[in-house]
């Protein structure tokens, strides 16, 4: 029995893992990867160092790889470690999720943020708040479950509710971002009327939640999110290899043997999944689900969002910002949504002015 | 090369059955304009009438003419009355600014709250909380201009700078994005400003009541010369709906139109929502129902919009204040309520309708 050579495309440089496993090996993703991930390395050592008690980096990186005295090792691993890795975690999140729903809807600003995910959470989170809240004080079981169990329940009733709305003999991505659009507008009036309900200080925690913040994360905040990516993220790169084919019109796809709706509605599950999580964790933090995406295509010059360079992309924005947040103004310490609003913001306006070439209806 | 009849630009489609067509047309359009007035009425009455004390219509209608200062009649004139005006101009503004929208962008989907001005008349109206102090309405009025129109002219922009120009989803993203962004910076600044928040939450929400009446006098002026600008320039925007190459050969300066277009939309949008706060969806909805009823010539779908917009409106405001008795829902929220099923429908429907 002779064995057929598996045929060689030039430029694609084939990457085989045994005979069932293969794919095209992308030297220039991988690098933006393995970048990405050491710039939140960095990024984390850098926000860990700075505080109260200041630690140099270079102590910070030796306690991380398992070295340092007793109290640096408390205040880093124990103090100040789950907030940068609740950070990072989040980033990762947001940054799959978006590149998913861009692939998807092959437009950049199909992001969880625009299309009325990270409202939907944000209407439920507050609703608890202002209505379980006792003037200014969301305590015990509601505060530390009840608030990311309705933001995750309320992203994922607003996803499933856009993608019925979107259905019409399958999923098509304009129609889903602009049926988004319409959902988001119903989530932010509920959310204004829940602002006005509410006592002035019930007000002021809620607004606090929406613009994102990682203040007062410990291990217990790690826990969850860090729990969920790891079901997430594997199921993500899997499902992910239809994603090259889902660049082509639907009967290009179907005829390239994909099944064209089950996969978008699976991807666009872990997607919504992804960003829910997030959004529980640590409040709906604009922009680095559009962004980080964004950023990583150009870096490695593909044609999709790649999702793990994403990934690392948007785990090292997340922390960056954060950092910025924690220190940049003096003693008001913002939360680190404000950042990725200001930065992301620009960005936005030069996708916008750049990419309405190749949005078409 | 075959030669080709020349014919009459108005050709015998004038005669006759032709001037039949139109003048059923005409009949037609007046009986919309009657009954649109007559729903308007209606309205009006429900609005004067309705709330937490129910007055009936008698002693509306005494307190109006003879008051003899008993609680009724402040009720009416001092709450009710107003609360309708300024019902009346808002919803009347909103829904001629959304046909104006409509028109120049040939888009079903523009609409003030969705094409980012409403954002842009938060961000200002916040910055103006934060930095200068102002907590009256009446102190809003400019920052809300301000703000719209530097949001509206950027959406534009953004929206129409790509090949192709603008086409209804380009803009309709442009609005989105630019929406979040600015939406972003509000929350930036209410946080860091409890004092900003708790003036801002009440206005943010969109609503007729507990408003001050000199801000219905203070944003009058402006109302009435958007509406007037609108109306005036309509035969203008009659003919951009054929296209900027057709409008251009028929003699139209598409730069006037335009500007002129911008400014009344900027001056109605404006005012209404530094009087009444964003509210979202009414733009959207009237302007598309007043097309249903009269056809496309916007010399009689404004006016239409205007007296749609407002019914609707003061609609919205009593059914906010029977449905959760004895409190109410901000008229802004009804209406998103309302509304957003029908800008889902309007996605949903196979083709987007081109205008």
């Amino acid at each position: 029995m002779s064995v057929v050579a598996p045929p060689r495309v030039p430029g694609r440089p084939p990457l085989r893992i045994g005979r069932r496993v293969s794919g095209v090996w992308r030297p220039r993703s991988m690098l933006v990867a393995v970048l990405g991930l050491a710039a939140t390395v960095l990024a984390m050592a850098v926000n860990i160092g700075r505080g109260e008690y200041p630690i140099s980096v270079l102590e910070v990186l030796g306690v991380l790889f398992g070295g340092g005295d007793e109290v640096g090792r408390f205040i880093v691993l124990e103090l100040r470690l789950p907030r940068s890795l609740t950070g990072s975690l989040v980033g990762v999140a947001f940054a799959i999720s978006g590149a998913i729903m861009q692939a998807i809807a092959r437009n950049p600003l199909a992001s969880p943020d625009i299309i009325g995910i990270n409202a939907g959470a944000g209407a439920a989170a507050v609703g608890v708040i202002v209505l379980g809240g006792t003037y200014g004080a969301v305590s015990g079981l509601v505060a530390v479950v009840g608030v990311p169990v309705a933001a995750l329940a309320g992203g994922l009733l607003t996803a499933t509710l856009i993608y019925l709305l979107a259905y019409r003999k399958g999923i098509e991505g304009y129609r889903l971002v602009l049926i988004g659009i319409g959902i988001n507008a119903v989530c932010v009036s509920v959310t204004s009327w829940l602002l006005i309900v509410a006592d002035v200080t019930d007000a002021g925690r809620a607004v606090v939640w929406l613009n994102g913040s990682l203040n007062a994360r410990g291990w217990e905040h790690v826990a969850p999110v860090g729990l969920a990516l790891l079901v997430l993220v594997p199921a993500a790169l899997l499902l992910a290899f239809v994603l090259g084919a889902l660049q082509f019109n639907d009967d290009t796809a179907r005829g390239l043997g994909i099944r064209v709706n089950g996969a978008r509605t699976a991807l666009l599950l872990v997607a919504v999944a992804l960003a829910s999580v997030a959004v529980a964790s640590a409040g709906p933090i604009v922009f680095v689900a559009l962004v980080a995406p964004q950023l990583a295509l150009r870096l490695v010059g593909s044609s999709r969002p790649p999702l793990l360079a994403s990934a690392t992309v948007g785990a090292a924005l997340t922390v960056t910002a954060d950092l910025i947040a924690r220190t940049a103004f003096g003693a008001t310490a913002l939360p680190v949504g404000i950042v990725t609003a200001v930065l992301g913001a620009p960005f936005l306006l030069y996708l916008l002015a750049r990419g309405n070439r190749e949005v078409r209806v | 090369m075959t030669t080709v009849a020349p014919r009459h630009p108005l050709g015998a489609g004038r005669g006759g059955a032709g001037a039949g067509m139109l003048a059923g047309l005409r009949r037609r359009r007046l009986l919309v304009v009657a009954l649109l007035v007559a729903l308007l009425v209606l309205a009006c009455l429900a609005s004067v009438a309705v709330g937490a004390k129910a007055i009936p219509l008698g002693e509306v209608w005494s307190a109006l003419v003879a008051p003899t200062g008993g609680e009724n009649d402040i009720v009416v004139r001092a709450l009710r009355v107003p609360r309708t005006i300024l019902g009346i101009i808002v919803g009347a503004a909103l829904g001629v600014a959304g046909g104006l929208m409509q028109g120049h962008t040939r888009n079903p989907l523009a609409e003030p709250g969705i094409l980012g001005v409403n954002a842009g008349a938060a961000l200002a109206v916040v910055i103006a909380i934060y930095t200068l102090g102002i907590t009256s309405l009446l102190g809003f009025v400019w920052f809300a201009f301000a703000g719209a129109l530097v949001a509206s002219v950027l959406v534009f922009v953004l929206g129409s700078v790509g090949r192709g120009g603008a086409t209804p989803v380009t803009l309709a993203l442009a609005g989105a994005a630019v929406t979040v962004f600015l939406f972003a910076l509000v929350q930036a600044v209410i946080l860091l400003d409890q004092q900003a928040l708790d003036v801002y939450r009440f206005w943010v929400v969109g609503a007729l009541s507990g408003r001050d009446p000199a801000v219905i006098v203070a944003v009058l002026p402006f109302m009435a010369a958007g509406l007037l600008l609108a109306l005036a320039h309509a035969p203008g925007l009659n003919a951009l709906a054929m296209g900027e190459d057709v409008a251009r050969a028929l003699g139209q300066s598409i730069p006037r139109t335009r500007v002129v277009g911008v400014t009344a939309i900027t001056l109605l949008t404006g005012s209404a929502v530094a009087a009444a706060g964003p509210i979202a969806f009414l733009g959207l909805v009237v302007p598309h129902v007043a097309r249903y009823l009269t056809g496309p010539d916007h010399r009689w779908l404004l006016p239409n919009a205007a007296l749609l917009g407002a019914s609707l409106i003061l609609v919205a405001d009593v059914a906010g204040r029977v449905v959760v008795r004895p409190g109410e829902l901000q008229v802004g929220i009804v209406l998103a309520l309302v509304g957003a099923p029908f800008f889902v429908a309007l996605v949903r429907r196979t083709r987007l309708m081109t205008l």
